[in-house]
């Protein structure tokens, strides 16, 4: 029998508000898995019109796959969603990229028609799980040579891009953080972010229950000046400071992606259309330039330029990385559309849930500009990767004119 | 006297706290401030409510009432900590509670906090996360609005079933909110029948919570339920109540009549709940409190709700550690079961046996047609339990694939237990296990199930002697908790392990006995039985003697003695006459219905209910010179005769404590909370000291303290 390849699109997707890292943080005494079903149980909610039954796969990213990340989260996120007992699910680790990972390979399965509707997110409590928690590097690594041992600190890989492009200063690198700091205090303004919040009940045994509703990482009103006076932690009188770069998060993401035909079918609303994906990697302690060979395959799968993407979702493990990623392209530091409502410095980077996170995003930034045919999503991975997904929007005029 | 029975220190309160966080609501319906009861502790120590935490939760409302007040919240939620809500007032120092107006000062407190929440000037909510119990309910019914999550494992009101009644307002709000009919279900019904509790479904069904939310994001989900309330988008509907007096009275009729049915009427708490609940018509809220107050105040002084915590202390924590048990770590493992017969009693052993243990068990008997009768049995039982959901076909089809049968007993060879059910007849179940004790290994343990007879002389044949425990179970075997455990004079510790070990498995309450005539239930009831017996032979009518001992056990002494069996009981009676002597009573009644083969002193209507039977009538005792007795001198002579018993059963050493006694008559015979079993009934009623010149138990242990 022939094979029959089918479009994969993006239904919808949604995202815990992110807390900051460790005993102070919002969801120090919160389940790591908890965020990720609230998450499910949030898309459910919201597309009554698909059976539960049909979620045919749960696909969950966490980088430290111990504990409440751990045992096969994504089938313990299916079954503790309320999902069907007949709904499998697994579990991603591609580090940063792992709901980036998580959504290309339910897609990937869609595509071929294994599969016609999953979930896909990530989970990181870095809180509770400390990056590096239960790490056993290979001794070869130092024995042979293999990588700098800066390649496993991934701030001291962002203090390498500053050595390999000189052109790429602290001070863009602070410039570039106080404007992502003001667009997503911005966004915020304008409630565009919220809807796409879960609140999450916040357990705390002195406290007692809370209930998070907005991101705790975002410093509205940093300044150049503020950022200029921090220490570099990576390295003495060094470029990368807690300030420009993002910080050590607690959060979940999820979404629901579809084959068309089954979006069709359910009346799910198709919100993006994946166009092509793709991971490359690059030399471990110089990581966060990953997403520009990454960008390059996944255009060139496409058949599209840079010129053709009106709307850039980039992850901001750091600044630098993002500023290597727009002069390699060819766009401005300041750019507007890149990152309109800021990124991770503002809101957080709970490693393995971001990717989703810039699609929902991307997503939303589609229905306000409809004069845009295509965007992506990158980001840069730890031990050296970047990651691309190229979307199109569906409010186009053009849309799938020549698919 | 052992020194477990002196009182304690009055134990530290574990205080459950109640913390403030404000929480946003969605959809700008402003803040909620959002209460936690929370004391701590992980799931397995429930929030509880003493002084110093309704002191708390106090001025934790007056704090909020003031910010209300000022505008700076919108509404009041109150939650537990993960899977539990509160379980109601703390017991622990009760005990301790010797002025009436301490006990009062209980109950004012509770309702002063309670009212604090009922008087917000803004919506306050609850919302049932996990187990919610007295107390705990009633703070949720102090709410103008309820949510509850489908996870709650259970929510009741159980003060009945310990003598007391709710008296922090539900026996005011719940009537009120749900009806009497309803509220007493809750109030009398549920208690009075084996302390049954509310699933979560109930509660929403019944009208006692506004609606159910699943557990996975049940508090968010609460949160945007009482965010809609506020707003008007979600409207909540209550089904309105009767009011009518005539219909109020009729529910409280019928629960009037349960009560007396379940307790003759001798249990505090229940019967003035149904007063309480019988005035919430009409009452106000302060007459209704002040009610409350007044009636916690006299049952918290009273005997029988002392003896009541003091038997739900047995049945909690010394039923899980029997005294005089050896070393678990000397228990052999049990990995297959051999039963011995194959009638009633071993049928539902091997039954429980598999369903505990799941181990395979061996049935065998003299025929075929008997070892099928027997495994027919079990197998019917279990597709009983299948059809009616208990069981899934997976665990159906081990189960009965678990228990097989067989005429010879072969299939022993493997097996580490070995229990004999058989004929209660010594020289029949020696021939049994010297037979068995040819099949199996050297450390097979061979158990009886006897009721009455010597373990020391049962295993006096066999080569391995110190392998023989006896493990006295009570019919209905699934049903009743209790198990006799009975070493013999040469039975090793590891056997005696492995039958404490064994009984575990099998969720029974242990209770080790030495090995004397009829072990403990047995013996307590045959006297009592016998005394009863012997006062109604020498003339006193029957009602008059039931009236006397009404409240001892769970039914009248002859329709106990119906479901017994005439013929066990005259076999009781004649072993504990043969052992003792004369003050155990042979009824001559009872011999001629067990010729007559008669199944009871009664005969049974068309509803099950026990009628006269004129049969029965012809065959009675007719003395010569009829001696009648009044209720008062009934009374005294069996309670007197037990007391008498009691205090021998302790000289002998036939139980480790008092207590044991008290625990065995609990869960092997069904006695009542609010009598404590039977000892703080027999101190409580001056009949240890009138028999035995003292008291068992020292004040304040099951009693007021002096």
């Amino acid at each position: 029998m022939p094979r029959e390849l089918q479009e994969v699109v993006f239904v919808d997707g949604v995202r815990t508000p992110f807390g900051k890292a460790g005993e102070k943080g919002m969801y120090a005494q919160t389940r790591a898995d908890d965020l990720v079903i609230k998450c499910v149980r949030e898309l459910l909610r919201r597309h009554p019109e698909l059976p539960k039954e049909r979620v045919e796969e749960v696909a969950i990213a966490a980088t430290t796959q111990i504990g409440d990340q751990g045992l096969t989260l994504g089938r313990m996120t299916a079954l503790l969603s309320g999902l069907p007992k007949s709904t499998p699910g697994y579990s991603i680790d591609r580090m940063c990229a792992g709901a980036m990972t998580a959504v290309t390979t339910v897609s990937s399965a869609i595509g071929v028609g294994a599969i016609d509707v999953a979930v896909a997110g990530g989970v990181e409590h870095m809180g509770r799980h400390p990056m590096g928690e239960g790490v056993d590097p290979n001794p070869r690594i130092v024995a042979e040579r293999l990588v700098d041992e800066s390649a496993l600190v991934m701030g001291k890989t962002a203090e390498n891009l500053h050595d390999r492009f000189p052109q790429l200063t602290k001070e863009r690198s602070d410039a570039f953080a106080v404007a992502s700091q003001r667009k997503l205090a911005a966004a915020y303004e304008a409630g565009k972010v919220q809807p796409d919040l879960v609140p999450v009940a916040t357990r705390h045994a002195e406290k007692g229950w809370g209930l998070a509703t907005a991101d705790e990482p975002p410093r509205p009103g940093t300044t150049l000046e503020e950022l200029a006076a921090l220490k570099t932690p990576f390295r003495p009188h060094g470029n990368v400071t807690a300030g420009n770069a993002a910080g050590l998060n607690d959060g979940a993401t999820a979404c629901l992606l579809a084959s068309q035909a089954a979006a069709d079918e359910l009346g799910l609303p198709v919100r993006m259309r994946l166009v092509a994906h793709a991971f490359v990697g690059v030399e471990p302690e110089v990581m966060g330039i990953g997403p520009v060979p990454a960008t390059e395959k996944a255009l060139a799968k496409a058949g599209l330029t840079i010129d053709d993407i009106g709307l850039f979702e980039l992850n901001e493990a750091f600044a630098v990385q993002v500023l290597s990623f727009l002069d390699h392209f060819g766009i401005a530091d300041d750019d507007e559309r890149v990152n309109p409502w800021g990124g991770a410095i503002a809101t957080g980077h709970p490693l393995a849930s971001s990717g989703v996170r810039l699609m929902t995003q991307l997503a939303r930034h589609f229905e306000e500009h409809p004069e845009v045919r295509y965007g992506l999503t990158a980001m840069c991975i730890g031990i050296g990767m970047g990651g691309c997904v190229i979307w199109e929007n569906p409010h186009h005029a053009d849309y799938r004119k020549d698919a | 006297m052992t020194t477990t029975t002196q009182a304690p220190a009055v134990p530290a309160e574990v205080v459950t706290r109640t913390p403030v966080q404000d929480v946003a609501l969605p959809g700008g319906a402003g803040t909620l401030a959002l209460v936690t009861l929370d004391n701590g502790k992980d799931h397995t120590r429930p929030n509880t409510f003493g002084p110093e935490g309704v002191a708390g939760l106090q001025a934790t409302l007056d704090g909020l009432r003031a910010r209300a007040e000022a505008g700076e919240i919108q509404a009041v939620g109150v939650t537990g900590k993960p899977f539990v809500f509160a379980v109601g007032a703390d017991l622990s120092g009760i005990p301790y509670v010797t002025q009436r107006e301490q006990a009062v000062e209980i109950a004012q407190a509770g309702h002063r906090a309670f009212a604090t929440l009922m008087d917000l000037p803004v919506p306050t909510f609850a919302f049932v996360n996990g187990a919610a119990m007295g107390g705990g309910v009633e703070l949720a019914l102090s709410a103008d609005y309820r949510a509850v999550s489908a996870g709650v494992p259970a929510f009741a009101l159980p003060e009945t079933f310990l003598g007391l009644l709710p008296g922090w307002g539900g026996c005011w709000l719940l009537p009120n909110l749900v009806g009497p009919e309803a509220a007493l279900k809750v109030v009398i019904e549920n208690p009075l029948s084996q302390n049954r509790m509310l699933k979560a479904k109930e509660v929403a069904e019944l009208g006692i919570a506004d609606v159910l939310l699943e557990p996975a994001d049940f508090l968010e989900d609460s949160l945007r339920w009482a965010a809609g309330v506020l707003t008007g988008a979600v409207t909540v509907q209550r089904a309105e109540v009767d009011r009518s007096p005539e219909a109020w009275d009729a529910a409280c009729d019928r629960a009037g009549k349960v009560v007396v049915a379940k307790t003759a009427g001798r249990a505090p708490g229940a019967l003035r709940a149904v007063q309480l609940v019988r005035a919430a018509r009409t009452a106000s809220r302060e007459d209704a409190f002040a009610a409350e107050d007044e009636a916690l105040g006299d049952l918290i002084m009273s005997d029988e709700l002392r003896a009541g915590l003091y038997a739900f202390d047995l049945v909690q924590k010394r039923a899980k550690r029997p005294a005089g048990a050896p070393d678990k770590a000397l228990a052999r493992p049990v990995t297959k079961v051999g039963v011995v017969g194959a009638g009633l009693m071993a049928s539902q052993l091997a039954l429980l046996f598999a369903q505990r243990l799941g181990v395979p068990v061996v049935m065998t008997d003299l025929d075929e047609q008997r070892v099928a009768k027997g495994v027919g049995y079990v197998h019917a039982e279990v597709d009983g339990l299948l059809a009616k959901r208990r069981l899934s076909p997976d665990k159906a089809s081990f189960l009965k694939g678990l228990v097989t049968g067989s005429t010879s007993k072969d299939g022993f060879a493997d097996a580490d237990l070995v229990i004999e059910a058989v004929f209660e007849e010594m020289a029949v179940k020696q021939q049994v296990f010297a037979e068995v004790e040819a099949v199996v290994s050297a450390e097979c343990v061979l158990a009886t199930n006897t009721s009455s007879l010597s373990i020391t002389e049962m295993a006096s044949g066999l080569q391995h002697p110190e392998r023989v425990v006896g493990l006295h179970f009570f019919n209905p075997v699934a049903v009743m908790p209790l198990l006799e455990v009975i070493p013999g004079e040469r039975t090793d510790e590891a056997t005696l392990a492995t039958g404490f070990a064994v009984g575990k498995g099998l969720k029974k309450t242990c209770i080790r006995s030495k090995d004397s005539a009829s072990f403990v239930v047995n013996r307590l009831l045959g006297r009592f039985m016998g005394e009863y017996s012997r006062v109604v032979d020498e003339g006193t009518p029957v009602e008059v003697a039931d009236r006397a001992v009404a409240g001892l056990a769970p039914m009248p002494p002859f329709v106990l003695l119906g479901l017994v069996g005439p013929a066990i009981a005259l076999h009781n009676s004649e072993t504990l006459h043969r052992s003792f002597g004369d003050r155990f009573f042979v009824s001559p009644t009872l011999r001629r219905l067990v010729e007559a083969g008669k199944r009871g002193y009664y005969a049974t209507d068309e509803r099950g209910r026990p009628v006269p039977d004129p049969e029965v009538e012809a065959l009675r005792e007719k003395p010569a010179e009829p001696v009648e007795l009044s209720v008062e001198a009934v009374r005294e002579r069996v309670l007197g005769a037990i007391a008498e018993e009691v205090g021998l059963m302790l000289s002998e050493g036939v139980v480790e404590a008092p207590m044991d006694i008290d625990l065995a008559m609990i869960t092997g015979a069904g006695f009542q909370f609010w009598n404590g079993g039977i000892v703080p009934l027999l101190d409580r009623e001056g009949v240890t000291e009138r028999v035995l010149g003292r008291r068992i138990l020292p004040h304040g242990v099951a009693s007021v303290p002096a």
